[in-house]
């Protein structure tokens, strides 16, 4: 690992500003490029967004962790919510066409289309973890 | 101060959006969907939404436009998109949206296909 920082956010929609900052200042630091910062800067949008909203649902005494490290591979964000998790197979597909003027749902395609990997696991703590890996 | 400045401008029954800063999540659809809803309010439903001065959208605001779209056709009018930047049109690709939106790079053009 060539760095690590981890932040503890309140579930509140400003968290999602303050997320993507601190992940741009420290992108920035390991040298990386435009494109790549800004890949990340919308996979920790739509992350730290979900686990505010549909995690946490702004729940004033829990915390959105957000994990961001350099690693040999490239870069590694993990984001866990509080919440009580969800199903993938129940999130439908926004670019069916029944589902193309829904005004929500597009969030985890757009993690999926920027980051080469993306997983969610329930934490044994509580709450979900999504780990997002963007490699160089 | 808000992430978004909504500039409004009438080209014959054509209300022109010029959009400048951040749709996102919070102030930036909020705004955006107040200045939707004010127009049509107003008899205003031909819309043309200019994008070029939009630095960032996110998947709120994607859904922001979305949701301006369907309130605007609701109320028998267009809403039209002008120049998106590569990003906002990358982004408008993968979620589909451009086989729904009428998107324009010239205001000329897209000011006529109103007629």
């Amino acid at each position: 690992m060539a760095g690590i920082q981890q932040i503890k956010l309140p579930s509140r929609i400003e968290s999602v500003d303050e997320a993507a900052l601190k992940a741009d200042e420290f992108a920035k630091e390991q040298g990386l490029g435009d494109d790549f910062v800004s890949a990340i800067d919308l996979a920790i949008r739509e992350s730290v967004a979900n686990a505010v909203k549909h995690g946490n649902k702004f729940a004033a005494e829990k915390t959105v962790d957000l994990t961001l490290a350099r690693t040999d591979e490239g870069f590694e964000i993990t984001v866990r919510d509080y919440g009580t998790g969800f199903e993938m197979e129940e999130i439908p597909d926004p670019t069916n066409p029944e589902n193309l003027l829904k005004t929500h749902g597009r969030g985890i395609l757009f993690m999926r289309s920027f980051m080469d990997v993306v997983e969610w696991s329930n934490h044994e703590g509580g709450g979900m973890v999504v780990k997002m890996i963007k490699r160089q | 101060m808000s992430d978004i400045t909504i500039s409004e401008r009438q080209a014959g029954d054509v209300t022109i959006l010029d959009l400048a800063g951040k749709v996102t999540i919070g102030e930036g659809s909020v705004a955006l969907r107040g200045a939707i809803r004010r127009l049509l309010g107003e008899g205003k439903n031909k819309i043309l939404m200019n994008l070029a001065g939009v630095g960032y959208i996110d998947s709120s605001g994607i859904g922001e436009l979305v949701s301006s779209y369907t309130a605007v056709n609701k109320e028998g009018g267009s809403l039209k998109l002008l120049k998106l930047t590569q990003k906002i049109q990358d982004l408008l690709a993968i979620t589909k949206l451009l086989t729904v939106f009428d998107v324009f790079d010239e205001e000329s053009e897209a000011l006529s296909s109103y007629n």
